[in-house]
């Protein structure tokens, strides 16, 4: 189980992933109840009866799915997860910029899967606030160096609109 | 040059840590050796065949005298008492130890230097011309904006676990020095109608894949700069292959969907951020260019004495001042090439006693400044002609003064298979045994301006796509060989060479090389350069004499069966 860190704490994670099994199609698979994380093709394939009988929703996005396709559907999520296949794979940060700078998501951004110590740091700055640490890590420290390793930062961001050119004092 | 402020010291002090606590948390096994790769090769540090090997940053090729005497004594210190100096403003060192890179990174950090960057998947070092700010063909030193770019990179969040690595390069001249059709982004400064902006030229670059980089606009105002790289890099993070590495580039996803629809991407990604919060202030613009100032120049209105009796008189001067220096945009100045290309020695290469020798000189006759080349040579920007007798003695008692630059001998090579790992072949060696055979000055000289750029492997890091005379090693059947194109450059007409045919083995590399030159010298007309002419009598009459009594292509097949 990986370690859910949220507001500088572990906490419980009181949110289940749907995934597929062999077999299982998005149109047919049985929805779960209580707080569940939906891949985009559930969503799309079963909005309606997702919306009717769940109060809380969570959106699973991978780093092939479009947040443009889904932009219009933003104030239905309470959790939208981003996944990281591998760590070096950094496409879920463009992922959460866009949601966060372009499409002004507002609810819980959580980075899920390859999610480690030494990219906490730029998860933050693009928008991310829950990240699930990967099983074995020491969240504990990860929580006290992880994200905060930079005193300054010189690009605008998510966490920082403003380049630090723009905040120089005259 | 560009002074780090508080927060500028503070970021590079604050790597250093980060970095020590990454080393420790690996040799604690808290992170695995897949987890600490990305880490480590992000501070220059890859593992290689000897030891690591420590990539250090020059940003846009910018040193003071400080620094070269604190990179002398690290490479003394935790290495073998020498250096190599890269094609993209690096300087690497061969053997260090890795749990002594926090300590070297510490040591750098006291005078400004770092490793941020210098490798892995991730935004480069920016490099630009060797002599921006002096340069009599300069449009707009680069550099204020070379600066504001290196800030932009610096821990960018977005764009740290890019699909592969993404090489900037920004020129400010008539004609480009900084090789910018063959990078990932190049930019070329120029005012029009009054307004100061880029050409912007995307997916350019050597490597396994070799392209031109084509144009994605036409102009930009200087202003949106780090809007529109944003843009770029946004469209190449998302959409860029990641199932294959060598697939990987930008230039690949640029091939794939066509320079106009790839722009089309970026321009609606653009139009987001376009006037946004990072549209460069002209308070910040003043602020960095205020560094960039032109040092205290003396007004000379004559040309010296005995500067001119020294040229008359004695023609190794006279021929070093020909080849090494450079004219420069105010009067009774110019800028020297110390070469790092003399005889035997690994292009490039340059021991500590060395740095600390060139330190001294800038210190007394260049304003404390100093220069690194693509081409892997130092540059003393602003020395007084009165002063180039001197500089010529100290350099040439260094063995810093090889009047080679331009010449054959001058040639950009890699590390090859000596170190790197990913080499197929050696380099060195190559250069080493071509210097040697060509190791008259008269006959250099009379040669003439060439250039010739080695490699080791399909990496391309001794530029071979662009040298007039291009080698390339390759594997062949676990032997070591050697390709050889025709006809490469850089500049603003830069295009990739030609392959000549069937390739070498190390041994017949000098006798290739002489006989390419042959022809060249027995076809070319008065004035012409070695390029001139291959342009005009095309890649037959050479092939023809490299495999004259050879068979080889169709010929061989038969012989064969």
């Amino acid at each position: 189980m990986a370690q859910l860190i949220k507001q500088g704490n572990v906490t419980a994670d009181t949110w289940t992933t749907l995934t597929l099994a062999e077999g299982e199609t998005p149109e047919t698979v049985a929805l779960p109840t209580g707080d569940v994380i939906f891949p985009l093709a559930v969503w799309r394939a079963r909005r309606n009866e997702i919306v009717s009988c769940h109060k809380r929703i969570g959106l699973l996005l991978l780093p092939d799915d479009k947040v443009e396709d889904i932009a219009a559907d933003l104030e239905y999520f309470v959790v939208v997860a981003v996944h990281f296949p591998k760590f070096v794979d950094g496409r879920g940060y463009s992922t959460a910029a866009l949601l966060r700078q372009r499409y002004h998501y507002q609810g819980e951004l959580r980075a899920v899967g390859d999610v480690l110590h030494d990219q906490l740091f730029f998860m933050k700055r693009v928008g991310f606030d829950s990240y699930a640490l990967k099983d074995g890590k020491d969240a504990i420290y990860a929580i006290g160096k992880g994200f905060a390793p930079f005193s300054e930062t010189y690009q605008a961001s998510t966490d920082q609109p403003d380049p630090h050119f723009r905040r120089r004092s005259a | 040059m560009y002074q780090y402020d508080a927060i500028d010291r503070q970021l590079i002090l604050d790597r250093v840590e980060q970095f020590r606590d990454q080393v420790r948390r690996w040799q604690a096994g808290e992170l695995t050796d897949d987890e600490f790769r990305p880490l480590r090769l992000q501070n220059g540090l890859y593992i290689q065949r000897h030891a690591p090997m420590f990539r250090i940053a020059v940003p846009y090729g910018m040193l003071n005298s400080a620094q070269l005497r604190k990179l002398a004594h690290v490479a003394r210190k935790y290495d073998r008492g020498y250096g190599h100096f890269t094609t993209r403003h690096n300087l690497q060192l061969n053997w260090p130890q890795l749990t002594d890179v926090p300590d070297i990174l510490a040591e750098l950090a006291e005078v400004d230097l770092h490793a941020i960057q210098t490798s892995g998947n991730c935004l480069r070092n920016i490099t630009t011309d060797q002599f921006a700010g002096v340069a009599a063909d300069e449009i707009i030193d680069p550099r204020p904006l070379a600066e504001i770019l290196r800030q932009w990179t610096t821990f960018h969040p977005e764009f740290a676990f890019l699909p592969r690595k993404f090489k900037i390069a920004i020129s400010g001249t008539e004609e480009d020095r900084a090789v910018t059709w063959f990078h990932d982004i190049g930019l070329h400064l120029k005012v029009v109608d009054g307004v100061t902006g880029f050409t912007v030229i995307v997916g350019g670059g050597l490597g396994r894949t070799p392209i031109r980089g084509q144009v994605v606009r036409e102009f930009l105002p200087w202003q949106h700069i780090l809007s529109y790289c944003e843009a770029i890099l946004r469209v190449y993070n998302r959409f860029g292959r990641r199932d294959n590495a060598y697939k990987a580039r930008i230039k690949i996803l640029v091939q794939a969907l066509g320079v106009e629809e790839f722009g089309k991407l970026v321009e609606a990604e653009w139009a987001h951020s376009k006037d946004g919060p990072a549209t460069i202030t002209q308070a910040e613009y003043d602020r960095v260019a205020a560094h960039f100032g032109a040092p205290a120049y003396e007004t000379i209105t004559t040309v010296d004495a005995a500067y001119q009796a020294k040229i008359a008189e004695e023609k190794a001067f006279a021929r070093w001042v020909e080849r090494n220096t450079q004219p420069h945009k105010v009067p009774g100045y110019a800028a020297v090439t110390l070469s790092l290309k003399p005889h035997g020695v690994a292009p490039g290469d340059i021991t500590s006693d060395q740095m600390e020798v060139v330190a001294d000189l800038a210190d007394r006759y260049s304003f404390g400044e100093l220069r690194i080349s693509h081409e892997q040579n130092i540059i003393l920007a602003d020395v007084r002609l009165a002063d180039l007798a001197e500089v010529w003695r100290v350099a040439k008692a260094a063995g810093l003064a090889t009047p080679n630059i331009g010449l054959l001998t001058s040639m950009i090579c890699c590390p090859g298979g000596d170190f790197c790992d990913l080499a197929n072949a050696k380099s060195i060696p190559i250069a080493t045994a071509i210097q040697q055979r060509f190791d008259d000055l008269d006959y250099l000289f009379e040669i003439g301006d060439i250039d010739l750029n080695i490699s080791g492997c399909m990496n391309a890091c001794g530029h071979h796509h662009v040298g007039h005379i291009g080698v390339l090693g390759v594997d062949k059947n676990d032997a070591e060989f050697y390709q050889v194109t025709l006809g490469g450059r850089q500049g603003n007409d830069a295009k990739l060479g030609k392959v000549i045919g069937p390739s070498f083995s190390a041994d017949e590399m000098p006798d290739v090389v002489e006989k390419i030159i042959k022809v060249y010298l027995e076809n070319r007309h008065p004035d012409e350069h070695f390029i001139d002419t291959f342009d005009r009598i095309g890649i037959d009459p050479f092939k023809n004499r490299v495999y004259e009594g050879r068979a080889h292509g169709k010929a061989k097949q038969k012989e064969a069966a």
